[in-house]
C-alpha cells in the first residue's frame, strides 16, 4: 500500500455495512496517511487496537509451546505501528482459568505487567469466563481497580463494555440489562455505539458455549440505534455477522484457534486447533480499527502473531 | 432466547432424589424399567457421556453433581437445568426426531468445562 491511499480507497476494499474489512494487509496498509492512518481522514477520525483472549498463565505445547511469548510479541507489534492508536482494549480471556484463588490473581497480576509494556497507556480492559466465573469477578475487580461493565465516550463515539461472564451461566443478568437501558434512554439514535464484550451477543454455536444466555435482551435494547458495532472474542478466530442493523465482529485469540463454528468436525466439543511447527502463530492475531464517527463507518485491519516482529 | 424452559422438558426437582425411590438398574446411558436415566456430573466429565432414547418415549433424566455447581444444556432440544452442587435434579425429555443430540455443561466450572460434553442420540 502506498502513502497515496485514502480513507475512500480502503473502505472500497471490501465493504459490509460500513465495515472495511482488510485481512493480511500488513501493517503499511495502515501506516499511511495522517493520525488516524489514511489521507483525508476526518478530524474526529481515530483508531483503536483490539487484542483478545490472551490466557496468560495457559500451558499446552500441542496448541502453543510459544504461550508466554505471544503477548509479549503481539505488544511488540502494537508499539511498533507507524501512529499510536487513542486506546487499546483487550476483550475478556485476559488470563486462562485456575481453581486456585491465589495463582488466578497471580496470573492477573503477571499478565498487568506484561501490558505495561505498552506505550498506549490508555487501555480498557474487561473480563472472560476464564477470568470471572469462578468467583463471579471478584479477583478481576481486586487486581485492575476497576468495574467489569463501564462506558466511556470518546470522539463522538459511545463505547458500552458490558459484561457477559460474571454471572457463570454466560448471562448479563436484569441488573446490568437496567443499567444499559438507564444508559442507553435519550441518546440519539444516529450516533454511533460500540459495545466491547467476552462472548457472542448472538446465538453463534450454543452448542459449544459460544452465546449469552440473555444476549438478545441487549440486543434488543441497541436495535433502535442505527450505527451499533460489537467487538468481542471468546471464540479464538475472526467472524462478521449482522443482527438486524447490528454489526458484530469477533477478534482472533493470541494463545490457540478455535475451529470454525460452523465446522463439520466429528468431535461435539471445540477442541483448539493444533500448533503448525511449520507455520508457528498461524491462526493468531490482533486487530486495528479505525472510526470514522461522521460516517459511523469502522476500517478493520487483522494483524498477524507470526512474522510480525 | 428460549433456552432455559423447552417445550419438550419441565424441571420436575431440584436435590430430592432420596426421596424419588428411584431405580438405578437398567442399562448405563439408557432408560431403565421406571424410564429414569441417571447421569452424573464432575470436573469435567459427565458419566455417560452417550445416552441412546427412543423416539416418542418419554424419559427422566436425572442429573447428579458428585461435586460443584454444573449446567446441563441440550440447545438443540431447547433444555436446560442447573446441577446443584451435591445435589440432583430431574428433567423429562420426549425426543420426537431421530438423531444426535450434542449435551453440555453451561455453567463455567474450571479448566476442563470445555470439553464438558456429551450425545443423546435419539433412535427408532
Amino acid at each position: 500500500m502506498s502513502s497515496q491511499l485514502t480513507r475512500k480507497d480502503f473502505l472500497k476494499l471490501v465493504g459490509l455495512g460500513g465495515i472495511a474489512f482488510a485481512s493480511g494487509l500488513g501493517r503499511a496498509a495502515f501506516a499511511a496517511g495522517t493520525k488516524a492512518g489514511y489521507a483525508g481522514g476526518g478530524d474526529d477520525d481515530f483508531f483503536f487496537v483490539q487484542l483478545s483472549d490472551t490466557h496468560w498463565g495457559f500451558t499446552g505445547p500441542k496448541a502453543n509451546p510459544e504461550a508466554k511469548n505471544t503477548l509479549p510479541r503481539a505488544i511488540k507489534a502494537v508499539n511498533a505501528l507507524k501512529h499510536k492508536p487513542d486506546f487499546i482494549v483487550f476483550t475478556g480471556d485476559l488470563t486462562h482459568t485456575t481453581d486456585d484463588d491465589q495463582e488466578r490473581r497471580k496470573r492477573m497480576k503477571e499478565f498487568r505487567a506484561t501490558i505495561s509494556k505498552l506505550k498506549v497507556k490508555n487501555i480498557r480492559l474487561m473480563p472472560g469466563e476464564h477470568d470471572a466465573s469462578l468467583d463471579e469477578g471478584a479477583a478481576f475487580k481486586e487486581v485492575f481497580q476497576q468495574e467489569t461493565h463501564y462506558v466511556f465516550d470518546h470522539k463522538g463515539v459511545h463505547f458500552i463494555v458490558l459484561d457477559n461472564v460474571s454471572d457463570p451461566h454466560g448471562a448479563i443478568g436484569d441488573a446490568q440489562l437496567a443499567w444499559l437501558k438507564r444508559d442507553l434512554a435519550g441518546r440519539a439514535t444516529e450516533k454511533p455505539i460500540v459495545v466491547f464484550t467476552h462472548r457472542p451477543l448472538f446465538d453463534l454455536a450454543p452448542k459449544w458455549d459460544w452465546a449469552t444466555q440473555d444476549g438478545a435482551k441487549a440486543l434488543e435494547l441497541l436495535n433502535p440505534f442505527q450505527h451499533v458495532t460489537v467487538f468481542y472474542g471468546h471464540i479464538h478466530q475472526e467472524h462478521h455477522f449482522k443482527t438486524g442493523n447490528i454489526a458484530h465482529h469477533a477478534a482472533k485469540s493470541l494463545i490457540f484457534p478455535l475451529p470454525a463454528p460452523d465446522s463439520s468436525a466429528p468431535k461435539s466439543d471445540r477442541t483448539p486447533v493444533l500448533w503448525d511447527a511449520k507455520r508457528p502463530f498461524q491462526g493468531l492475531g490482533w486487530r486495528v480499527v479505525d472510526a470514522d464517527p461522521d460516517k459511523s463507518s469502522f476500517a478493520l485491519t487483522e494483524k498477524p502473531v507470526a512474522g510480525a516482529l | 432466547m428460549s433456552r432455559r424452559v423447552g417445550a419438550l422438558a419441565a424441571i420436575l426437582a431440584a436435590g430430592t432424589l432420596a426421596a424419588a425411590g428411584c431405580s438405578r438398574s437398567g442399562t448405563p446411558g439408557s432408560a431403565a424399567d421406571d424410564g429414569v436415566v441417571h447421569i452424573s456430573a464432575k470436573k469435567f466429565a459427565f458419566e455417560p457421556n452417550k445416552v441412546t432414547l427412543k423416539r416418542g418415549k418419554t424419559v427422566i433424566l436425572e442429573l447428579a453433581s458428585l461435586d460443584r455447581k454444573h449446567g446441563f444444556l441440550i440447545p438443540d432440544l431447547k433444555l436446560r437445568a442447573d446441577v446443584p452442587a451435591g445435589g440432583r435434579v430431574r428433567v423429562t425429555l420426549t425426543p420426537d426426531k431421530t438423531g444426535l443430540f450434542p449435551f453440555r455443561c453451561d455453567l463455567f466450572c474450571g479448566s476442563g468445562h470445555d470439553g464438558m460434553t456429551g450425545v443423546i442420540e435419539v433412535v427408532d
